[in-house]
């Protein structure tokens, strides 16, 4: 797209999990500063790919450099961010708001050393982009499911990074969250970095995308200017001329009850 | 002065009893510190397992004739590292393997004492400690431990608290997630063994978990309740042992300190429980009122009462002024009458 390298560059990609191919034969290149949207229907595999983008799932093939170095040899990550896909940002021990997102200062701080003003001052601007300074000493357990998520946006800005992954960040949140949170990261956009965004639904995020990619079944079924909802279900017809109009199944999500599994303890892959 | 107190405090001079007091000093110090991040992980059982594990280490030490402190220290990080693996391997939260090493190591712990020809007297001391007949290189051995233990636990708290905050997190923050959560384990093992002379073996968990709870019924960041945590395992440990010692020099009976210092800790949880509930009601109540567009304006009826900042009645932000609540109903001041909110 331009003359520097692109911050992601994803060639062939393929992820298995526990021996199962998810995602195939994906290609993706994302330019500085571009707002990506990850989109695709449940269990097409669109969280498994950004996964393998951060390096929390290693690829089956293929090849990835961020930042035009391969993943093997990438240690800056100060210059990425992520927002997994969760409940909540509450644990078995309180925590306040400010401790969640000063964690995410981490990756800039060295071993052993207290927080500089630097640390603090960005910190500070974190909450405040996503609009809960006056909720800093609050245990985060205490706010609402939209608000711990802004928590967790606040944490990966905290680092000051260049790239931002999130992972279905507006799942479960109310409108008006979901506005803040689109709010929060129109800010970060503006600033220049890079998002790459898995979203199900963008709602009020929908004006900040200037690309979608559209999952289906582990491979990318359309790669282009942002779509609206009912366009993304049916992205894949334009690709893929090989369907029937018979019903794909989605690959079967595993159940586990509370039964205990001694037979599976040792069964590798979670 | 009545002749038990001083009889009392003749036995707080003597030598065995001062080397007791710094055993539960450092203890009560340390195994809190750890415990605080199980808890954290949702690991609290953790320690129990640990401790199971760590009596076929006794075990081996009394039937080999060699220290049972130190083989406990290395069997118990030997099983650490395995619940650790497993949990890591597995796809529970390794509550499964927990429970088998629970009992392989209370079972193993039993023959080997058995093989060993030992009465059980001896491993008893271990499962329900015995900090008064504690020697002076275990107590130096205890204290290094728990220093060790502690320094890590405060020193790398960002990072500790980090990984068991949220993994994938931390490990996207380019953190060795796997050294850290060995690094948990391997604490918790090593407390254990420290706290195994002070509690007991099949006691150690509630020094590691105990004063965590009772700190979280009334804190609300992390680093208090590490902090209290560590405060409340030494008035525990340090308490009980001081209320064993003087309830059986005045009643000449036979209360042991471990026991005495896990119902310590426990009945600081019963005190600090009830607080937490009102705290926690309290917080709820006052939490802001949802800033939402307009509502058709709509006057209190008749209202005689005049609400203000100490009328009883309680007063909740709403956007730019304050809602107070009154029998179901939220009165905003709206210049000489109330509005219905």
């Amino acid at each position: 797209m331009s003359a520097t390298p692109p911050v992601i560059e994803l060639r062939d990609g393929a992820v298995a999990i526990a021996g199962r191919p998810i995602v195939r034969h994906v290609d993706l290149a994302v330019s500085s500063g571009e707002f990506v949207a990850l989109m695709g229907a449940n269990g097409s595999g669109k969280s498994t790919l950004v996964r393998a983008l951060t390096g929390l799932r290693p690829l089956a093939t293929g090849s990835l450099r961020l930042f035009d170095t391969p993943l093997d040899s990438f240690h800056d990550w100060q210059r990425i961010g992520f927002v997994p896909q969760r409940g909540g940002a509450a644990s078995g021990v309180p925590a306040s708001v400010w401790e969640v997102v000063a964690s995410g200062r981490l990756t800039r701080r060295r071993l052993l050393r207290p927080l500089g003003r630097a640390d603090r001052a960005a910190i500070d601007d974190a909450l405040e982009v996503v609009g809960l300074a006056d909720r800093a000493k609050v245990g985060v357990s205490t706010l609402s499911g939209g608000q711990q998520q802004r928590v967790l946006i606040a944490r990966a800005l905290a680092g000051e990074p260049e790239l931002f992954f999130l992972d279905e960040p507006t799942a479960g949140v109310d409108l008006p969250n979901q506005q803040a949170l689109a709010d929060a990261l129109g800010t970060l956009s503006d600033r220049g970095a890079t998002v790459v965004l898995v979203a199900h639904e963008l709602g009020p995020m929908a004006p900040l995308i200037d690309r979608a990619v559209v999952m289906r079944d582990g491979r990318v079924a359309y790669d282009g200017p942002p779509l609206t909802s009912e366009q993304v279900a049916t992205a894949h017809l334009d690709l893929h001329t090989h369907d029937h109009g018979h019903h794909h199944r989605d690959h079967e999500q595993h159940h586990h009850d509370h039964a205990p599994h001694v037979s599976s303890l040792l069964d590798g892959d979670r | 002065m009545t002749p038990p107190m001083s009889d009392f405090l003749d036995l707080l001079g003597l030598p065995f009893m001062q080397r007791a007091m710094i055993a539960a000093v450092f203890t009560g110090l340390a195994a809190p510190a750890v415990g605080t991040y199980l808890v954290q992980r949702r690991q609290a059982l953790m320690g129990d397992g640990i401790g199971h594990v760590a009596v076929t280490g006794v075990a081996l030490g009394l039937l080999t004739h060699t220290s049972p402190t130190w083989t406990a220290v290395l069997v118990a990080v030997a099983g650490a590292i395995l619940i650790e693996i497993i949990r890591e391997r597995g796809h529970t939260n390794g509550d499964v393997a927990l429970a088998l090493l629970f009992y392989g190591g209370l079972a193993g712990g039993v023959l080997l004492t058995g093989l060993a020809n030992d009465s059980g007297a001896r491993l008893q001391t271990y499962l329900f400690g015995s900090i008064v007949s504690i020697a002076i290189s275990d107590v130096i051995v205890t204290m290094v431990l728990a220093a060790v233990v502690v320094l890590i636990c405060i020193g790398l708290a960002p990072q500790l608290f980090a990984v068991a905050q949220d993994q994938e997190f931390a490990q996207v923050a380019g953190l060795n997630i796997r050294l850290y959560n060995l690094m948990v384990a391997v604490l918790a093992a090593v407390s254990v063994t420290v706290a195994m002379r002070t509690v007991g073996l099949l006691l150690v968990s509630a020094l590691m978990v105990v004063p965590v709870a009772t700190a979280q019924q009334v804190t609300r960041s992390f680093r208090t309740t590490l902090g209290a945590a560590m405060v409340l395992g030494t008035v525990a440990s340090l308490g009980g042992l001081l209320i064993s010692a003087y309830t059986s020099t005045a009643f000449d009976a036979r209360v042991t300190p471990g026991p005495t210092i896990v119902l310590l800790a426990l009945a600081g949880f019963a005190l600090a429980w009830p607080v937490g509930i009102w705290l926690r009601s309290q917080r709820r109540l006052q939490t802001p009122f949802p800033v939402v567009p307009a509502v058709p304006h709509e006057v209190a009826d008749e209202h005689a009462h005049e609400h203000g900042s100490d009328c009883g009645h309680v007063a909740v932000p709403h956007g730019d002024h304050v809602d107070y609540v009154h029998d179901g109903h939220r009165h905003a001041v709206h210049g000489k009458h109330y509005d219905e909110h």
